[in-house]
């Protein structure tokens, strides 16, 4: 070891007050952006809460749309909100659960999954309005299902895909190899090591990044805009063909269509709406990973 | 071929990627008996604990050369069944490493995967027996529902050994068994694997030198992935015939 002079010594002691004031000037930069996104957060949700609290209330949760949906409530939207990211999981959870296990524990070849990763983590990135136009492409007109919950379900549910097989596969993740290892060398195939031990461990995990998936699928617009969705419904849907009435698009149709001013109430109200529901969703995803953590034992 | 022989390696060579992990090792484990394999870290006595019941094809790289035969029948034969090997060939790891279930679906485990009992009763006096016979059912009959997470490092460690013996392999396969228990949980270790042996085959890879000259038969000391010496223990801790394996047993490196 290189013994340090006086000289060094002093050195540093001259630098130090110039360091502090540098620390200083990094710790308000990062202050000032977490107050940016603070900020941010608040007024956005204050502005919705404060324009749209007025006409949310039992009526406006539970009653259809009356007057031409300048009265009466959204409860189709809410019902055809449930629908459709019902549906979308209906598709995904499968779907994107067995792709997270062959990537995870069947593929062999490297190289062929790294290439199929690439495709996942491009899906995620599509705009989804290109999802929509796809989905009108596919499933509204080739395949004939119309424009549909069957054709906006399907849409919503290629959307969350990759977030589904990326949360699940970060849940089979970290179940301890130790596991995996003491139940094949009991003599358990693959399979059985995977829906015995792999599987259960990992399910809370993977029920997280679904919820919040979810959360994603019941607030976006542009995929169902040409696949599903509707402006108005007189009626419930009541087979997978029908068309279905979505909170969001609610919003969009309300704003953009129409010249009556207590529309903009409802627009709000039900923004409020559907704000609320993607926290509540939020909020159980969070609870169900905090309850899962206290409960894992290794 | 010698009735009493269990496993007979001969010119066995592995490698993982490129690094060539084992080379040419030829051994020869008894029946009954119990070989340790000892030496220092990255020798290989672990990959080649390891390629005895077949652990190593899960990783991406692993290549295996030569003939490694239990019973006779070449482990690395194109035709062998690895799920029915491993099932003969048990295996304890250096960490206790028990399932997220409860004591007894741990044992159990073995028996609903392979079939191998008739009725709750059955399977019931299965787990018992085990548990007997590593000398935990006295410490857990009465939690037996109760999670395996609850029980000490070394009582999880002989549940380990118990969920092994219950499907009654013919090897048992341990690796560093007791590296990470305090001593009386390892005295007690050791003391099951002596009794073990009666019948079972046990093949023990050990970082301690002591437990080796304490519990082994004959004792194997790896060495660059060779097997530099072979032999009875109490040869090979007395008058090994080799330099470098007295310079390894008596502590001048490793």
């Amino acid at each position: 070891m290189v013994e340090k002079t006086a000289q060094d010594l002093d050195a540093s002691e001259k630098t130090l007050k110039a360091r502090y004031g540098a620390q200083a000037a990094g710790f308000i930069i990062v202050k000032i952006c977490v107050l940016i996104v603070l900020t941010a957060l608040g007024v956005l949700i204050g502005f919705i809460v404060m324009k749209g609290f007025g006409v949310v209330n039992f009526e406006f949760l539970t009653a259809m749309p009356k007057n031409g949906m300048i009265e009466g409530g959204i409860f189709p939207a809410i019902l055809g909100t449930f629908l459709l990211s019902m549906g979308a999981l209906l598709f995904a959870l499968p779907t994107g659960i067995l792709t997270a296990v062959w990537l995870t524990e069947y593929a062999t070849s490297k190289k062929f999954v790294r290439i199929i990763r690439i495709g996942i983590n491009s899906l995620a990135g599509v705009p989804s309005i290109v999802f929509g136009l796809f989905g009108l492409a596919f499933f509204v007109k080739f395949m004939q299902f119309g424009p549909s919950l069957l054709s906006g379900s399907l849409v919503l549910g290629i959307l969350i895909l990759p977030t589904v097989i990326g949360s699940s596969e970060e849940a089979l993740l970290t179940v301890p190899r130790a596991f995996k290892e003491a139940s094949l060398s009991l003599g358990a195939t693959r399979w059985e090591t995977m829906y015995k031990v792999i599987l259960p461990n990992s399910v809370s995990g993977i029920i997280t990044g679904v919820i919040l998936s979810v959360g994603r699928a019941a607030g976006e617009t542009a995929p169902i805009l040409m696949t599903g969705a509707t402006f108005y419904m007189a009626r419930l849907p009541d087979s997978i063909f029908s068309k279905v009435m979505a909170l969001p698009y609610h919003i969009y149709a309300l704003m953009t269509e129409g010249s009556h001013k207590e529309q903009t109430a409802i627009a709000y109200g039900t923004a409020l709406v559907l704000l609320m529901l993607v926290i509540a969703i939020n909020s159980a995803a969070i609870y169900i990973r905090i309850r899962a953590r206290r409960a894992r034992k290794w | 071929m010698d009735e009493s022989i269990r496993i007979s390696v001969k010119k066995f060579n592995a490698w993982y990627g490129e690094k060539h992990a084992l080379k040419d090792v030829d051994i020869e484990i008894p029946r009954n008996r119990i070989v340790a394999m000892i030496g220092p870290s990255g020798c290989g006595k672990s990959t080649f604990l390891r390629s005895i019941n077949r652990m190593n094809d899960l990783i991406e790289g692993f290549k295996a050369q030569g003939s490694m035969l239990l019973d006779d029948r070449d482990i690395y034969d194109k035709d062998i069944d690895v799920t029915k090997l491993r099932r003969n060939v048990g295996m304890v790891f250096q960490k206790p490493n028990p399932f997220p279930m409860t004591i007894a679906e741990n044992i159990s485990y073995g028996l609903r995967i392979n079939r191998m009992f008739k009725g709750k009763k059955d399977m019931l006096l299965q787990v018992e027996k085990s548990l007997i016979e590593a000398g935990l059912w006295e410490e857990v009959k009465d939690d037996l529902d109760k999670s395996a997470f609850e029980l000490s490092g070394g009582q999880q460690q002989r549940l380990c050994i118990a969920r092994a013996l219950v499907i009654r392999p013919q090897v048992i396969l341990m690796d560093e068994p007791t590296a990470s228990l305090d001593p009386i949980s390892t005295a007690k270790i050791e003391e099951l694997i002596q009794v073990l042996k009666k019948e079972y085959t046990i093949v023990i890879v050990t970082h301690n030198m002591q437990q080796a000259a304490r519990v082994a038969d004959r004792t194997a000391f790896f060495m660059l992935g060779e097997i530099v010496e072979y032999g009875d223990t109490a040869k090979m801790f007395t008058k090994p015939d080799k330099k470098i394996t007295e310079d390894y047993i008596t502590g001048r490196f490793g």
